[in-house]
C-alpha cells in the first residue's frame, strides 16, 4: 500500500517538474534562430512518433492489428480533407467493426 | 528582433501566419481549444474509466487512483505504472516506466515555453494542462496559442478525472473502450494534426525520422524511450538552410525576399 502511494507521489511530482521546467526557466528568453528552427520541427517528429507508437506498439513489441486498419481509414479521411471529428470517428468505427467481425 | 527571429522560424517551417490569432477575442480562443478537443472527449472519458478499472484491479485503492489522475494527468504513464505494480513489479520499476513515458513533456513544454504568462507559479500550474492533444492542437507552426492549449487541456483534465472516478466506482458495468475502437482514435487524431505540418521538406524529414526511430526502438527499449528518442528527428533543422530553402523562400515572396535573393546562387 505504501508502495502505491510512493509511486503516485513520486510520479506526480516528477511529472509536474517535467512539464513545468521549460515554461518556468526558459520563458522569455530569446532563442537563437537555429534553436528555434530545431524546436519548430519537434512537432512533426513527435506527432509522427505518437502516430507510430499509438498504432503499432503493443507494450514493448510491434503489432499490426485493428488500430493499424483504423489509422489507414483515418489517413484516407485526412487525404480527403475530412474534419477532425470525422477522421477520429472513421478510425474508431473501422477498428470497432473489424473487432466485431473477428 | 524577436518578432523577426520568430517570423523567420515560422516561414522556414512553412506554417500558419501568426497574425491570425490577434484578431480573435480572448474568450473565444479558450472556447476554440475546448471545442477542438471535443471529438476526443468520449475516448478520453473511456480511457479514464479503463484506468480506474485497471487501478482498482491492481489493488491501488480509490483515493490513490483519483490522486494519480489529478496530479499526473497523463494516460500512458499512469497505465504503465499501474500495470507494473499490478504485475508485481517493484515501485522503482513503476516510477521509472512512468517518468520515462512522461519525459517527452520536457521538450514539448520547452517548445511551448514562450506561450505561458505570469509568474513562475502560474506558469508551473498552467503548464500542467499540457498533454499530447492540447499541445498538438495549440501548435501554430512552432508558436503555441496559450488559450487554445489551456481550453483544450482543461476539458481533457475534466474528462480524464471524471472517467477515472467513473471507472473506480462504477467500472464493472461499463464497456471496454477497445470494443468501441476508441484506442484507434488516438493515432488517427495525431495523424490529422500532423498532416498540415508536412508542407516543407524539413518537416517531412523530421516526421519520417521521428516515426522511424520510434518504431525501430519499440521492440528493444523500455516503453517511453521510443517517443523521447524520436525527438531527435527535429535535428534535421540543423542542416544548413540554403541554397534550396533560400530559393523557396524567395518564391514565397515574403518579407525576406530581398535577403533571400541576395544569398541564393
Amino acid at each position: 500500500m505504501s508502495g502505491t502511494w510512493a509511486t503516485v507521489l513520486v510520479v506526480g511530482v516528477a511529472t509536474v517538474a517535467i512539464k513545468g521546467a521549460g515554461p518556468v526557466f526558459a520563458a522569455g528568453r530569446q532563442l537563437p534562430p537555429r534553436t528555434a528552427r530545431v524546436l519548430g520541427l519537434l512537432a512533426p517528429a513527435l506527432l509522427a512518433a505518437l502516430v507510430a507508437t499509438n498504432a503499432f506498439a503493443d507494450g514493448e513489441s510491434l503489432a499490426l492489428d485493428e488500430r493499424g486498419a483504423g489509422l489507414l481509414a483515418g489517413g484516407v479521411a485526412v487525404l480527403l480533407r475530412a474534419p477532425l471529428l470525422m477522421v477520429v470517428v472513421i478510425a474508431a468505427a473501422t477498428a470497432a467493426g473489424l473487432r466485431a467481425l473477428t | 528582433m524577436r518578432g523577426l527571429v520568430l517570423h523567420t522560424a515560422t516561414s522556414l517551417i512553412g506554417s500558419m501566419p501568426e497574425s491570425r490569432r490577434k484578431r480573435i477575442p480572448r474568450w473565444r480562443a479558450y472556447r476554440d481549444g475546448a471545442r477542438a478537443v471535443l471529438p476526443l472527449l468520449p475516448a478520453v472519458l473511456a480511457f479514464g474509466v479503463s484506468f480506474g478499472v485497471l487501478a482498482k484491479a491492481a489493488g491501488m485503492g480509490a483515493v490513490a487512483s483519483l490522486v494519480m489522475s489529478a496530479t499526473t494527468f497523463a494516460g500512458s504513464a499512469q497505465f504503465a505504472a499501474v500495470s507494473v505494480l499490478g504485475a508485481g513489479g517493484t515501485v522503482a520499476a513503476a516510477i521509472g516506466a512512468a517518468v520515462l513515458l512522461n519525459g517527452r513533456y520536457g521538450p514539448m513544454a520547452l517548445a511551448a515555453a514562450d506561450a505561458f504568462r505570469g509568474g513562475p507559479l502560474r506558469r508551473l500550474l498552467e503548464a500542467q494542462l499540457l498533454v499530447d492533444e492540447s499541445w498538438a492542437l495549440s501548435n501554430r507552426g512552432g508558436r503555441f496559442d496559450r488559450r487554445v492549449l489551456l481550453g483544450a487541456g482543461a476539458l481533457l483534465y475534466v474528462g480524464w478525472n471524471a472517467g477515472t472516478a467513473l471507472g473506480v466506482f462504477a467500472g464493472d458495468s461499463l464497456a471496454d473502450p477497445a470494443t468501441l475502437g476508441l484506442d484507434a482514435a488516438f493515432p488517427a487524431l495525431f495523424l490529422a494534426l500532423l498532416a498540415p505540418l508536412l508542407r516543407s521538406a524539413r518537416a517531412a524529414a523530421a516526421a519520417l525520422l521521428g516515426a522511424g526511430i520510434a518504431l525501430l526502438l519499440t521492440p528493444i527499449t523500455p516503453a517511453g524511450v521510443p517517443v523521447i528518442a524520436a525527438t531527435a528527428g527535429c535535428l534535421v533543422g540543423l542542416a544548413r538552410p540554403h541554397p534550396l530553402l533560400a530559393a523557396a523562400r524567395a518564391d514565397r515572396g515574403d518579407a525576406q525576399r530581398t535577403l533571400a535573393q541576395e544569398v541564393s546562387p
